[in-house]
């Protein structure tokens, strides 16, 4: 297929230089004998362009409030006297604006012949891409001369000034800042428009930009006059995205041109699921623009989706299918044809010899819907079993178990643009700022038009004080005692009669909801007894409550620091039950939000990815649903669920399990207790990992199937408010084949009969055999851009909000929750509690983030850890430390800060070297199995470098990626 | 001093002073003031402290520091004379008064007397327009400089 047929063109995107006005009421205005219809407060700009006239302009972006400071953009309004900013000034009903005239033309030509004056010389040709708004004004306004010359500064006498700055030329010659690895500022650029700074405060939300001096002296720094890199710069992206010169701009496009054609696809990290223009010239992706029409982004980006693509062509992808007899072999390069006989075969034969259910496969969360399907349809349909399941089972299984028992659907009740409606954010073991950029940016708006903040966090994380932010409350809890701490907040409700008695009456089960609030309001429950065992003030409990309940709108976002607990499952019902009784449920700004770890976590739950469900969570014993699936697949499907992850795991070492495929998920570090997993996986005699490297889990594999980023091909991903976005091929399969095609290759060597040319025809099974999908297809996405689930006759557009007339299930459930202590205890050997967690520039376990320049913000794992912890232990800042659990021990460098409390210890996950679940214990939430991954007993004591156990793992990688050189062909 | 326990004492002394002061309304100037009384100017191991104090960023609280020229990054002499250099006082001769306190002095603008008696300054309109060219010596407006006063204000910085 030719791509360049199918999006020829770079995607302009229209900028209407103000943001839009969400008046209801309707002005009409006259703009150049045009008549235009748009909402009160619009400013003339803005409705200018709306009616197809440009206005040119500088310091305007409809991402941005107006400024007006750069006077290019004047008007002539009939009736009023002297040229207003079209920027600035709103329209009014009955006003004739004129646009052009000879008078506007002089001063805008004035303008910018004081600007270019300012800019180097040859602000045309040099550096720059030539292709920028300011190149473009400059064009559009007419400008021919320069009557001030190009020296810049030629106001200023050079000797003897008395200006500022000695009338010295020092502006100019500021440095270029390459210290960003993706993009670079050239202050000799800056036109002062202070668009940067506007980005940086109103976009992004962390002010890490400035406009230093005054007059001629002014011009944008990062933090106090630093390096961007040294700065509090997050390196976002929006201010490169808003600069209209060069002075900010991707290096990429520095050293590459221009892109040339575009497509508009969805990011493949976390679970906000940010759309992106992913910008090509000659088949390689010059730059990641965020889309503005974006429903989940509007516009916005992190580092991650913007900048960290590098590893789609990083020289660790392994791009030929390789396999080998035993994991002690080097690795033996085959082709495609090789590769798949060779897996079909194996399946086959380990069938054959230990069982039908000897054999299973794991869906990735980082693939997409189509092609997720497609693994668990080979499973259920080719290996007649269903032993299959899915990362998410590593963390957001408890939100599918807890939200679908109280209100009917194991997903998120909102959309991300219900957060503009919010009054009170309740944050609970999440850390937005760091995990998921983008909805944070968002959050952090919001609370600075004046929404109140609650976050319930054993670290002091950005969200809970940072620029223009702090939290009304933060309940600095000790980790595994969520359950109780929620519990607590509801005994508050109840007891002082907070709850929405209006709503529990009409949505809910009356009599479920005295049981519960009978067990809420019991002593044990109060605020005072959990003070204790929690470690939180009973006051910042009942103080909490109270804002919760009667704050206004209260939505709860929640992360893993929920779900990877023991009792997971539990506080996710915790959650569900403090919505339903405040009736904080089924209206905008409220609701329960689950913040998803990966950008297709949602999708590859809804894709019938766990062993008891099929696709849209209907369990595998229906009969009805297995119709449906028995009479399109021609075959008998298992009524039993399959095996999760673990069990696989168990059985492989029992010697019952002896076969997996794998996509797109590193199972060896992601998942708990890496021992067991290591154990299990060499157990098996056939484990076929299909990814984009030689990751963890493939040094136990024996077949290897090269992977494609979400750039080469085509499909969905569903985020975390359940929207559905499309992915669009932007370059050819670097390894042949998508993922979703090396799948059906399987399938086909195995003997099934499938023949889908194209993901839409995926999509359209999956419409035809789930009702919550049935809506949806390629072309409707085409049009529309994104749907939410459930997507059907009766939302033919989607559902961004759910529960609005009452809960999916009937009536909201009210379930108790009783508090019980994890098995995992701190004691004399193990005094310290660990938690993990993210940071902004990594990503997971780090296989795509490690490889691109992202390392340059975080080169390793350390371990966080308070002050006082440090001190007793002997323990300094940068030492090296050894962490030990009940389960195993490693070693990494300490960070002291006070950023955790005393007695908690935190680590990130995102470097293999680290082996932090080496440390995690094989405990998991009682419902789902999702492992704890949120506390662990552990010491910390000084140490000299890596544990035996890191060394002997590194040899063992080491050894098991070498790649036997290619034998002459016979 | 070492270096680390002198950014630790600017330190201290600034949060003492954001203490204080932080429940004004629009707290961030009469805090830079009260911190340049403190050490004489406005320390840049101050600007992170005062960030913090506020939530607000690095960048802000450098953004308003620098856009005032009275809030200095490095102490001044013991005297600070500012000569306006504006237009009233330029059509009234105050070039001329600016190159003879120069030389007089033997400094130029925004430089300070190597004994550190004196730092000499521009400024722009001290809305003395009336009585140009005009002066400020310490805190004190001077009006209609001519060379006798001039040798008078520099008589005095030098004592």
């Amino acid at each position: 297929m030719n791509i360049k047929a199918d999006f020829p063109t770079l995607i302009e995107e229209i900028d209407y230089g103000t943001p839009e006005s969400k008046a209801t009421k309707q002005v009409t205005l006259t703009v150049d004998g045009q008549s235009i219809t748009v909402p009160e407060g619009t400013s003339i700009m803005r409705a200018a362009m709306e009616g197809g006239v440009e206005i040119p302009k500088l310091c305007a972006t409809d991402m941005l409030d107006s400024f007006g400071s750069c006077r290019v953009c004047l008007v002539e309004i009939e009736g009023r006297g002297g040229t207003p900013a079209s920027c600035t000034t709103p329209v009014g009903e009955g006003m004739v604006v004129r646009t052009q005239s000879d008078r506007l033309d002089a001063i805008r030509r004035g303008v910018m012949e004081l600007y270019v004056s300012d800019h180097p010389t040859g602000w045309n040709e040099k550096a720059g891409t030539g292709a920028s708004e300011f190149d473009a004004v400059a064009k559009s306004v007419g400008l021919s001369e320069n009557r001030y010359g190009v020296e810049g500064r030629n106001h200023v006498k050079e000797d003897g000034g008395v200006a500022p700055g000695h009338g010295s030329l020092a502006v100019d010659y500021i440095a270029r800042d390459e210290s960003n690895p993706y993009f670079t500022y050239d202050p000799a650029q800056c036109i002062v428009c202070s668009r940067c700074v506007r980005a940086c405060e109103e976009v992004q939300g962390t002010f890490a930009l400035t406009i230093e001096g005054r007059g001629f002296e002014s011009r944008m720094v990062a933090g106090m006059h630093e390096d961007f890199i040294a700065s509090e710069c997050v390196s976002c992206g929006a201010c490169v995205q808003a600069c209209p010169t060069d002075a900010l701009r991707e290096k990429t496009v520095l050293e590459k041109g221009m892109p040339e054609r575009s497509a508009v696809t969805t990011c493949a990290y976390c679970g906000v699921g940010c759309s992106f223009k992913a910008e090509v010239k000659d088949d390689e992706v010059i730059r990641m623009m965020p889309y503005k029409d974006g429903k989940a982004n509007h516009g916005h980006s992190c580092v991650k989706g913007r900048f960290a693509y590098g590893y789609a062509t990083h020289k660790d992808r392994i791009l030929s299918p390789m396999v080998r007899e035993k994991i002690t072999d080097p690795w033996r390069e085959v082709s495609w044809e090789e590769a798949i006989a060779h897996t079909a075969k194996e399946f086959r034969r380990i069938q054959y010899q230990y069982g039908r259910t000897a054999i299973g496969g794991i869906t990735s969360s980082r693939c997409t819907n189509e092609e997720t399907y497609l693994v668990q349809k080979l499973v259920r349909q080719g290996f007649r079993n269903n032993n299959v399941d899915t990362c998410a089972r590593v963390c957001h299984s408890p939100t599918g178990y807890g939200l679908g028992q109280t209100y009917g659907t194991s997903a998120g009740t909102q959309d991300f643009d219900s957060v503009d409606f919010t009054d009170v954010a309740v944050i609970i073991g999440a850390n937005p700022a760091s995990a998921h950029p983008v909805f944070a940016s968002r959050l952090k708006k919001r609370l600075r038009q004046g929404a109140k903040l609650i976050v319930l966090d054993p670290r002091r994380t950005e969200i809970v004080k940072s620029a223009h932010v702090e939290a009304d409350y933060h309940l600095p809890l000790k980790p595994g005692t969520n359950v109780a701490v929620l519990t607590a907040l509801a005994h508050v409700i109840v007891t002082e009669g907070l709850f929405d008695e209006a709503f529990i009456r009409e949505r809910c089960d009356w009599a479920e909801f005295h049981d519960w609030a009978s067990f809420v309001a019991l002593p044990e429950n109060s605020p005072e007894v959990v003070g204790k065992l929690s470690g939180v003030d009973p006051e910042l409990i009942r103080g909490a409550a109270r804002l919760y309940a009667k704050g206004g709108n209260g939505a709860i976002y929640y992360g893993l620091g929920v779900t990877e607990h023991s009792q997971g499952s539990t506080t996710v019902i915790a959650i569900a039950n403090l919505a339903m009784a405040t009736g904080n449920i089924g209206r905008p700004g409220v609701g329960v939000n689950p913040l998803r770890g990966q950008n297709n976590v949602q999708g590859s739950c809804d894709m019938g990815s766990f062993p008891h469900e099929l696709p849209g969570y209907r369990h595998i014993s229906g009969e009805a649903v297995r119709d449906i699936y028995e009479s399109l697949w021609g075959v008998k499907l298992d009524d039993e669920p399959g095996l999760r992850i673990p069990n696989m795991l168990d059985a492989a070492v029992d010697g019952s399990f002896k076969g997996i495929y794998i996509q797109g998920e590193d199972i060896l570090q992601s998942d708990p207790d890496t021992k067991h997993v290591a154990g299990g996986l060499a157990a098996m005699e056939c484990v076929v990992v299909h990814d984009l490297f030689l990751n963890e889990t493939a040094n136990y594999a024996h077949v290897f199937l090269p992977g494609s980023t979400f750039l080469e091909k085509d499909g969905t991903f569903t985020n975390a408010e359940r929207r559905i976005n499309m992915v669009r091929k932007v370059i050819e399969p670097k390894a042949r084949y998508a993922d979703w095609e090396a799948t059906q290759e399987l399938a086909r060597a195995i003997g099934l009969d499938w023949n889908y040319t194209h993901p839409s025809q995926i999509m359209d099974e999956i419409a035809k055999t789930t009702p919550s999908f049935a809506g949806v297809s390629f072309d409707l996405l085409d049009r529309v851009g994104s749907v939410q689930w459930p997507c059907n006759e009766k939302a033919p557009l989607g559902t961004p909000i759910m529960h609005v007339d009452g809960f999916v299930r009937g009536k909201g459930k009210f379930i108790r929750t009783e508090y019980v202590a994890t098995d995992e205890r701190t004691g004399p050997r193990y005094p310290l509690l660990l938690t993990t967690g993210r940071i902004l520039s990594q990503y997971n376990v780090g296989a795509q983030t490690r490889r691109t320049e992202n390392v340059t913000w975080h080169a390793e794992d350390r371990l966080e850890i308070h002050p006082h912890d440090a001190e007793v232990r002997g323990v300094r800042d940068g030492d090296w430390v050894r962490l030990a659990s009940r389960s195993g021990e490693t070693t990494l460098r300490a960070l002291i800060t006070d950023r955790v409390s005393p007695g908690v210890v935190y680590t990130t996950f995102h470097h293999p070297d680290t082996q932090a679940n080496v440390i995690t214990t094989d405990f998991s939430d009682w419902a789902t199995n999702c492992p704890e991954y949120k506390v662990t007993a552990v010491q910390v004591a000084p140490s000299n470098g890596p544990t035996d156990w890191q060394k002997d793992y590194n040899e063992q990688a080491k050894q098991s990626r070498r790649i036997a050189p290619l034998e002459a062909a016979e | 001093m070492t270096m680390q326990a002198a950014s630790t004492e600017i330190a201290s002394r600034t949060a003492a002073i954001i203490d204080q002061m932080k429940g004004l309304e629009g707290p961030l100037l009469p805090i830079l003031h009260s911190i340049q009384e403190e050490f004489g100017h406005v320390p840049k191991d101050a600007l992170p402290v005062i960030a913090d104090g506020l939530n607000l960023s690095r960048a802000e609280v450098h953004g308003v520091v620098s856009f005032y020229h009275d809030f200095r990054a490095k102490p001044a002499g013991r005297h600070v004379l500012k000569l306006c250099q504006a237009e009233a006082c330029q059509s009234m001769g105050s070039d001329a008064v600016a190159a003879k306190v120069k030389q007089l002095l033997g400094i130029d603008f925004h430089e300070t007397a190597r004994d550190g008696s004196v730092t000499l300054e521009p400024v722009y309109c001290l809305g003395l327009c009336a009585c140009s060219p005009s002066a400020m010596l310490d805190g004190e407006v001077i009006g209609r400089l001519d060379d006798e006063k001039i040798e008078e204000i520099v008589a005095e910085v030098r004592s």
